[in-house]
């Protein structure tokens, strides 16, 4: 299949496994037909094909990644799809180390939703329906993740987008679920529009030669175009990763995302697409770096203005799910921000994204397991729930501890390399703002351990633990929040950053009083939280912050912003004329058409009823008319009849000797 | 010989009688004797023209006329014995079927 396949990377002998990875992109999307064609006839209704493609797809990718463990090179390989003019769009692979930690990521948190989905979907309506957009889903993220070229990104970018909306809107019965995905839908596509045309501009600047990403990083990083032109395809590149990965000020679709159901929150909405956004621009890294430093700077600004706003707004939610979120858009924020540190800070930003991931997945699948038992999402009709539930409730301590930044997890690893990496680039006030963020997320972390697991229970029913196939993905996502951290360790030889780096692999170094500062922080932020929390009573002490609570409660009145200052002016307007132009325009014509139709149905009558039918009954009536003056010449008398016999010979006679 | 005038003028004259008698006589045997009389009178003229160009050809056409009257005068008579059987005469201003 891949003819034109080549070694990129010095790397002489086999590609090993790498040059498959088209097969695990491959797998989900077979998943996804199967299913939907065969899934209802299927026994428990389908969701087989999906655990077990991607379930094949993780080993694979643990095949892949080991082609990079010994120390393999890059390998990328294309066909041919098509040509506009002198642009050959091809459907390839670009398979790096990168790629490979991608890979990982998205398939065995697929892996893990998929089998988690088993129990939380049971019963559900269209459960084979869901896991057909799940599995699709999973095969556009690996798309996204494997394209070695700008349209082949766009493609599953954009496949990505349709499937959050479908699976934000699975319970559309409902009727702010299929609002939320809609507003979904429609603010990741402001994003995706200037995306859109940053790789117009990027294709137009290499002169429609190529949109194979690599290529183009080659023309770009040989000066052959120009920086302005570079810069405003980074600005609106990012543009993209603004609406998918959900920064200020798109940042709002994402909360109301968790109308969802829980097990699409955590692939979608907490690992795999909304990193989508800052995957895409570690990938067109050679881009952003090429282009003026204040488009870095500027990036810089959106993250950490998202990364300590979002936090805050966690502060104050009830809503598990939106806790959550908020931490989701926080985290993203970390990420977002730390690419504006240079490649140090795009590496560590990826391993961000890599912890980041299973933790995650771990909190939001755990959040689930909770909304399963006690069928509601509010905190503050939860509580005590640690006795009823110990798997789940360990297994939740141990994501919260890791999102908190807490040794030895997977999150304190990931957050003191952002911050390494931030001093090592002298980013100081970035700095500053995310330790700040740091202790503010501890905090909120703590407040809804606390509320969920602590005290008393304030809901009704009696919560019970969550079957197996929910409780098994949980403990292995616990075990890898506390396995992954040390891939990312000085100490251990920080293997993940000899896998995943920019040009050149860089030493790890550990700087023991950024990582003092970074557990302070954590840790004052999770005292507080446990001072405050600790014997919880109505109402939320947080309410006591007054005004900035009402400025938090309100989400900073964004929502109302876009609101009253956005979607009203164009949308009433647009509507009223959108009426009038159908009313009076498309209305209009249409009722002219038969209003000249009749007409001149009117003129075509009169002319048939009395132009032809008057000339066939005309004809008719002559020849009736013309015989019955004639029929009485013949008298049947043979006499009379050789009368005229005799009579015409006569004429005849006469006229002939005339001649 | 008899000159060709004078035999021109019995047979126009003959003719004549024949054509009055073929178009006034009500009896239909009658109207076929009118028929016999103008196809003699025609004979009289071919034979008349034979002795005037000295030609046989007029003679022997005059017999095939003969010939073919006899015919017709037989076909015609058994024509007038049925319709004297189905109807009991044989006027011809009677015998009226031939129009519309």
């Amino acid at each position: 299949m891949f003819q034109h396949g080549e070694e990129v990377a010095e790397a002489a002998g086999s590609a090993g496994l790498a040059r498959y990875a088209w097969v695990v992109a491959l797998l989900p999307l077979l998943s996804a037909a199967l299913t939907l064609f065969l899934g209802k006839r299927t026994p428990g209704r389908g969701w087989i094909y999906g655990v077990i493609t991607v379930g094949v797809g993780f080993l694979l990718s643990l095949g892949i990644l080991w082609h990079f463990v010994e120390g393999g090179g890059t390998y990328s390989s294309a066909i041919s799809w098509f040509q506009i003019g002198p642009l050959h769009m091809t459907l390839g692979q670009y398979v790096d180390g990168l790629t490979a930690v991608m890979l990982i990521v998205v398939t065995a948190i697929s892996l893990c939703v998929h089998i988690y989905s088993i129990g939380y979907m049971h019963g559900d309506l269209r459960f084979t329906w869901f896991f057909v957009v799940l599995s699709l889903f999973t095969a556009a993220m690996l798309n996204v993740v494997i394209a070695d070229n700008l349209f082949q990104l766009l493609v599953g970018w954009e496949v990505m987008g349709v499937c959050s909306y479908l699976l934000i809107g699975h319970w559309w019965e409902e009727h702010v679920n299929s609002s939320s995905a809609i507003k979904a839908f429609i603010t990741t596509r402001i994003g995706d529009i200037p995306f859109m045309f940053g790789i117009f501009v990027l294709i137009a600047a290499t002169g429609f030669a190529t949109s194979n990403i690599v290529e183009i990083e080659h023309l770009i990083a040989g000066d052959e175009t120009s920086r302005a032109v570079v810069s405003i395809a980074a600005l609106l590149l990012f543009g993209g990763a603004i609406g998918k990965s959900a920064q200020f000020p798109l940042h709002v679709w994402l909360p109301d995302a968790m109308a969802g159901p829980t097990p699409v929150s955590a692939l979608i909405h907490a690992a795999t697409m909304v990193a989508a956004g800052v995957y895409m621009v570690g990938r067109l890294y050679g881009i952003f770096i090429h282009a003026d430093p204040w488009v870095l700077q500027f990036v810089g600004v959106i993250g950490v203005a998202t990364a300590s706003g979002a936090a805050l707004l966690g502060l104050v939610q009830d809503d598990i799910k939106r806790v959550l979120a908020y931490s989701t858009v926080s985290q993203l924020g970390y990420m977002i921000t730390l690419m504006a540190a240079g490649p140090a800070g795009r590496n560590a930003a990826f391993f961000h994204l890599f912890a980041h991931a299973f933790f995650k997945a771990l909190l939001f699948l755990g959040s689930g397991s909770v909304i399963h038992a006690c069928h509601t999402n509010n905190m503050s009709e939860m509580g005590g729930l640690r006795k009823p539930m110990p798997v789940t409730f360990w297994t939740f301590l141990i994501g919260s501890l890791a999102l908190a930044g807490i040794p030895p997890l997977a999150g304190f690893f990931s957050k003191d390399e952002l911050l390494v990496a931030l001093e090592h680039d002298h980013q100081w006030v970035l700095f500053g703002l995310l330790l700040l963020t740091a202790a503010i997320t501890a905090f909120y972390t703590t407040r809804m351990v606390l509320q969920t697991f602590f005290g008393e229970y304030r809901g009704h029913g009696h919560p019970h633990e969550s079957p197996l196939s929910m409780t098994g993905p949980l403990v292995a996502l616990a075990a890898a929040t506390l396995g992954v951290g040390f891939l990312g360790f000085a100490w251990t030889g920080a293997p993940f950053f000899d896998w995943v780096f920019f040009e050149e692999p860089e030493a790890i170094t550990f700087v023991p009083w950024v990582a003092a500062l970074s557990v302070t922080a954590a840790g004052l932020g999770l005292v507080a939280g446990w001072t405050v929390y600790r014997r919880w009573r109505e109402p939320d002490p947080i309410t006591a912050l007054g005004p900035a609570y009402t400025l938090l409660w309100n989400k900073y009145f964004l929502d109302t912003i876009y609101w009253k200052g956005i979607i009203r002016p164009v949308r009433d307007p647009l509507a009223a004329f959108v009426y009038w132009t159908n009313q009076n325009i498309l209305d209009g014509v249409v009722n002219g058409a038969a209003k000249v139709t009749r007409v001149s149905s009117r003129g075509v009558q009169a002319f048939d009823r009395d132009v032809i039918d008057g000339a066939v009954n005309g004809i008719g009536q002559t020849a009736g008319f013309t015989g019955g003056v004639l029929r009485y010449l013949q008298s049947g008398n043979v006499q009379r009849y050789a009368a005229f016999l005799f009579a015409g010979v006569v004429i005849l006679a006469v006229i002939f000797t005339r001649i | 010989m008899i000159r060709l005038p004078l035999i021109l003028f019995f047979s126009a004259t003959l003719f004549s009688i024949g054509v009055y008698g073929v178009l006034a006589r009500r009896n239909a045997v009658l109207v076929l004797m009118s028929i016999e009389l103008m196809l003699n009178a025609v004979n009289l003229n071919l034979v008349g023209f034979s002795q005037l160009w000295r030609d046989l050809t007029g003679q022997v056409f005059a017999l095939f006329v003969i010939a073919i009257a006899a015919a017709e005068v037989g076909i015609g008579l058994a024509i007038v014995i049925l319709i004297y059987r189905n109807r009991e005469t044989i006027n011809v201003n009677e015998v009226n079927l031939l129009k519309w």
